[in-house]
């Protein structure tokens, strides 16, 4: 396939085609949060609820079978904490 | 695995979904029960939108974008092909849209695929408006739901239609299987979808999946929202499989739907009146169901 440069350096393949799977990584959603989840690891059961319904796939399994959140891409719903069984992610605004 | 779910994701972070959106579980989920042999259709709407914004994809498995009246006849075509190369049982073929892609416009293609029998599984994500273009009403808007075409003024509260029933219309082709979900519970959505793959012919599932930006309510609320609906009674959850009609998760003592209603900000404006008239007509439609698992082979005739 012939490839083209068009605007801001993309390549242009035939049909529009987007060669790089999951590539929406690039773009960091963390800047949308108002609010920031913050768990707590000590009362934390790991039962991966929060996990289950997040939303923006912001939470990660440790090795170690804890779980932490990517704030990169973490958009602040609120979703996990308002899931999670033990009541142990709290959201706190976000200070600039 | 984590609860129950297997971890690898084949949808990516970084898409444009609103936060707090349930569409995105639906689709995050049923792409782990179907794995990574698998190619995605998916009509117009949210999710085409937030999930690829040029030269942006936040897809993991190859992925077709067709219009809102053509895509299961995409889907079609896939299923041809991959029998043509002798590939068909290695590769799942999921086919996404919305509630505009099935109630309404997509319709006539999705009733043709299933008429001609291709092999697909339909995942209909239904958040009941067109939210996309900014939440006007559809076939899935439920009574006095308030959408931008259908606003709530002083005379004419909110849509005056009723909810198509989508899952009978599609279980009336005679196709094997056929789901309701809800991403309250999302267990039983995946082992849904996993048993939508392993059907023959072309299968069904409509999951109930809320909008916090439509319907009004904190992005936090998503889960709690569908869980309601489904222990009100609103959004019930059974399941057609070879022309029997089965509930999954039958609600005995259900809760009002007044509780439901009041948590969202697109029925704040029903009246007491109003709010006995959607009591009527969530029982009417629930009992309704229940007569059919009764009768045990209801749609047996028509496969």
């Amino acid at each position: 396939m012939q490839n083209k440069k068009i605007n801001k350096g993309y390549k242009l393949l035939i049909g529009a085609v987007i060669d790089e799977p999951g590539s929406s990584e690039k773009n960091k959603t963390g800047s949308w949060r108002t609010f920031i989840p913050i768990i707590d690891q000590e009362k934390c059961i790991k039962c991966g609820i929060c996990w289950m319904d997040c939303p923006d796939m912001a939470i990660k399994k440790n090795a170690d079978g804890t779980f932490a959140i990517d704030y990169a891409f973490c958009k602040g719903c609120g979703i996990c904490a308002k899931q999670c069984p033990t009541k142990v992610i709290s959201m706190k605004l976000e200070g600039k | 695995m984590i609860a129950g779910l297997p971890e690898e994701e084949y949808f990516s972070s970084g898409h444009r979904a609103c936060a707090g959106c349930g569409e995105i579980l639906a689709v995050r989920h049923a792409l782990k029960a179907s794995g990574k042999n698998t190619i995605a259709v998916m009509a117009t709407g949210c999710m085409e939108v937030v999930s690829t914004p040029y030269p942006e994809s936040s897809w993991k498995v190859p992925w077709v974008h067709g219009a809102f009246e053509n895509h299961p006849a995409i889907a079609s075509g896939i299923d041809a092909a991959l029998k043509a190369l002798g590939k068909r049982d290695k590769i799942n073929l999921l086919v996404f849209g919305g509630d505009g892609a099935y109630f309404d416009i997509g319709f006539q293609a999705l009733s043709g695929a299933l008429e001609r029998g291709h092999k697909a599984t339909y995942i209909c994500t239904d958040d009941e408006a067109y939210m996309n273009t900014g939440v006007q009403r559809s076939g899935a808007t439920p009574p006095f739901g308030a959408t931008t075409t259908s606003p709530a003024g002083k005379k004419i509260h909110g849509k005056q239609q009723a909810k198509k029933p989508l899952p009978l219309i599609v279980a009336a082709h005679g196709i094997r299987y056929v789901a309701t979900a809800s991403v309250s519970n999302i267990q039983d959505y995946y082992k849904k979808v996993q048993k939508a793959l392993a059907t023959e012919g072309p299968s069904f599932i409509h999951v109930f999946t809320p909008c916090p930006t439509g319907w009004y309510y904190d992005s936090a609320d998503t889960i709690e929202i569908a869980r309601l609906a489904v222990e009100c009674r609103f959004q019930p959850i059974y399941e057609i499989e070879n022309g029997a009609l089965k509930f999954t998760s039958k609600i005995e003592n259900p809760k009002p739907v007044a509780e439901y209603l009041q948590k969202q900000g697109r029925f704040k404006h029903l009246g007491k009146e109003e709010t006995e008239f959607v009591q009527k007509y969530v029982d009417e439609r629930y009992n309704f169901l229940l007569e059919l698992e009764k009768q045990k082979k209801a749609f047996d005739v028509l496969l």
